[in-house]
């Protein structure tokens, strides 16, 4: 109840309402969340049982177009699901996928991070000139490189079992350095300040002096790197799933039905790639504009370097 | 400066050795060179003495020795299972179609991005500058795929401008496949251009912006105001010196993300260049050739990026002696 009380004083809140983009934004994304999560429930029809799916009938156009049919409100893909619900499921991939790369880029980032702020030294060193070879390849080039490697060690067919704990390994492995960067700076910039000298005079361990006094205090701007890493692990997945190298198209993100209804664009089916860019780009969109917004409240220090 | 040269190039080969240390570890664990080599209708002896012969049979290190002095002395990096020759002239075929469209969109940006950039930061608040910034916002959230997808979709299929995949008709110069010189080579590179760029300009238009914005209020350019130097001096020989210098360093760094992006445009376009031939040899199963692109990729990134500190280090003498720490 304390914090409930808290929360609604806070300056947080205040500003959020007083934003009319960050609201849009916020309730569009809570929508599009729902709708993807909800899927099960609210599609009406479900891509993954292949009994449902009749193959006679695939690319009919959407519903208010000539040729369209009420049962499938956005149109058909090629081999028949309904757009409306693959798309959802689709982005229930996506999500899950960039929140879980988000995490875990978030987890290596940080503790790496952690160790070579507060150990200093050659540690750090190391650390960093490794953060800084990788990202001077493009986090995307890793990304591209790493899912190829992985798909030529373990077979396609593996890989495409698989494939989202891969891809989640993947985008979480190619940008860790975005977060040991700010974990760092931020930790340099903390490990001069009289509580954490206290602490040291009491004895306490490294670990703890790192884990329970410095990490609580480099919290701002590690939740304003998420919401952007977010939308690039999402744009990521997305990238990565249209050059055939994500998720398979019997399981598809939004990324993979782009892919897949791009070879039919020519024969006039854009509703099979349309639809699902839109809703990527809509769903990267809001989640940037939460970004920036979540920056002003926070405005943490960015440290440089 | 000569210091900060030497350890740079060293820090380079470092990172090359250990790019190509990945490259071959990767090659030795995929694949069987002996099977590649033989089918499958060779005795299990025969294949025993072609890996002899090989020196597949000797430690892993003494194999990457050979390897690396193959590939320092003659440049041999391996050997394309799917095209029967080697990796590196099978690479050169088709680095010109990679390079020529890499080019047009670096001049295009250059061309683009400065006056762009300037003009929103002088003038933050009119209409003009607000459509850029908004317009470089969407730009951002747009996977370039999409934008690939969107110019064929118009401009191909619907009004039937331009074509819409391959290179056209090319002419050899001196052993360069160039696009450049038709009129059919041009009208193919407009699309795939127009797509690089519209992703990549956004970043530069915003940064060029935002360290204009910052020069600008710093006190040699107030001191230049209060000296009574006309407009145009002060923006475009004071200012803006010192604007480009984080842009270089950024612009080193975003090469790499333009390779990666060439991937996903040439694969739209079918383009048939280095991006086009990566994917093809991953759907192959073509490691020889995969772990070449690596090496190949991972060659310019290096060179770009230890050229473009070099650079940075003779024109701004802050960065050597913090450097030095």
């Amino acid at each position: 109840m304390r914090l409930w009380k808290q929360f609604r004083g806070s300056y947080f809140l205040y500003s959020f309402l007083h934003d009319p983009v960050a609201m849009g934004s916020f309730v569009i994304l809570a929508l599009l969340t729902l709708a993807a999560f909800g899927a099960p429930v609210i599609a009406p029809h479900d891509p993954y049982d292949t009994t449902t799916i009749n193959i006679m009938d695939s690319e009919i156009p959407p519903m208010w177009m000539d040729n369209g049919d009420q049962n499938f409100t956005l149109g058909t893909d090629a081999q028949g699901r309904d757009m409306l619900s693959t798309m959802l499921y689709g982005m229930r991939i996506s999500l899950i996928i960039g929140v879980g790369a988000t995490f875990m880029q978030a987890v290596i980032g940080i503790v790496l991070g952690l160790i070579a702020g507060y150990k200093g030294g050659k540690v750090d060193n190391f650390l960093m000139r490794m953060a800084d070879v990788q990202l001077s390849f493009s986090t995307l080039m890793v990304a591209i490189f790493l899912s190829a490697i992985f798909q030529a060690i373990f077979g396609v067919a593996a890989f495409e079992s698989m494939a989202v704990p891969f891809l989640v390994l993947v985008i979480g492995i190619a940008e860790w350095p975005q977060y040991a960067r700010t974990v760092r700076a931020s930790v340099l910039a903390e490990k001069k300040k009289e509580y954490v000298e206290a602490a040291r005079v009491m004895g306490l361990p490294a670990n703890r002096i790192m884990w329970r006094h410095i990490l609580p205090n480099t919290m701002s701007p590690i939740l304003v790197l998420s919401t952007v890493q977010v939308a690039h692990a999402i744009m990521s997945e997305a990238a990565l799933s249209f050059l055939g190298l994500g998720m398979p198209i019997t399981k598809p993100s939004l990324g993979s039905l782009i892919n897949s209804g791009f070879d039919y664009i020519f024969s006039g089916s854009w509703w099979i790639t349309m639809f699902p860019g839109l809703l990527l780009v809509l769903l990267i969109l809001v989640i940037n504009l939460l970004g920036d917004w979540v920056q002003d409240v926070l405005n943490p220090k960015l440290y440089k370097g | 400066m000569f210091a900060f040269t030497v350890r740079r190039i060293i820090q380079a080969i470092i990172v090359m050795l250990i790019i190509s240390f990945i490259g071959f570890a990767l090659k030795q664990n995929v694949g069987d060179p002996v099977r590649e080599l033989t089918g499958i209708s060779v005795s299990a002896a025969e294949r025993d003495a072609i890996r002899e012969k090989l020196g597949l049979n000797d430690p892993f290190l003494i194999q990457y020795g050979r390897f690396l002095k193959g590939a320092v002395l003659e440049g041999n990096i391996g050997q394309s299972f799917f095209y029967k020759k080697p990796a590196m002239e099978v690479i050169l075929d088709k680095a010109p179609a990679t390079i020529e469209l890499v080019m047009c969109c670096t001049v295009l940006i250059v061309v683009l991005s400065i006056p762009m950039g300037i003009y929103s930061a002088i003038y933050p608040r009119r209409l003009l500058s607000r459509l850029i910034m908004g317009l470089s916002t969407i730009g951002v959230s747009v996977p370039i795929f999409l934008i690939a997808i969107l110019l064929i979709y118009i401009f191909a299929i619907e009004l039937n401008w331009l074509p819409s995949y391959g290179r056209g008709e090319t002419v050899n110069v001196w052993g360069w496949e160039s696009g450049l010189l038709t009129l059919d080579g041009l009208r193919h590179l407009i699309l795939p251009t127009t797509a690089l760029t519209a992703l990549m300009l956004p970043l530069f238009v915003r940064l060029i912006r935002s360290e204009m914005m910052e020069v600008l209020q710093t006190e040699y350019v107030k001191f230049a105001w209060a000296k009574g130097l006309p407009r145009m001096r002060i923006w475009f020989v004071h200012a803006f010196k010192n604007t480009l210098l984080p842009v270089i360093t950024v612009g080193g760094v975003q090469i790499g993300t333009m390779i990666a992006f060439t991937i996903l445009t040439e694969t739209v376009f079918q383009w048939g260049g280095l991006g086009f031939l990566f994917l093809e040899a991953v759907e192959r199963a073509d490691t020889s050739l995969l772990v070449a692109y690596l090496i190949f990729v991972g060659i310019i990134f290096v060179v770009v990026n230890t050229a473009v500190d070099i650079i940075y280090g003779l024109v701004n003498p802050m960065v050597r002696i913090t450097g030095r720490k």
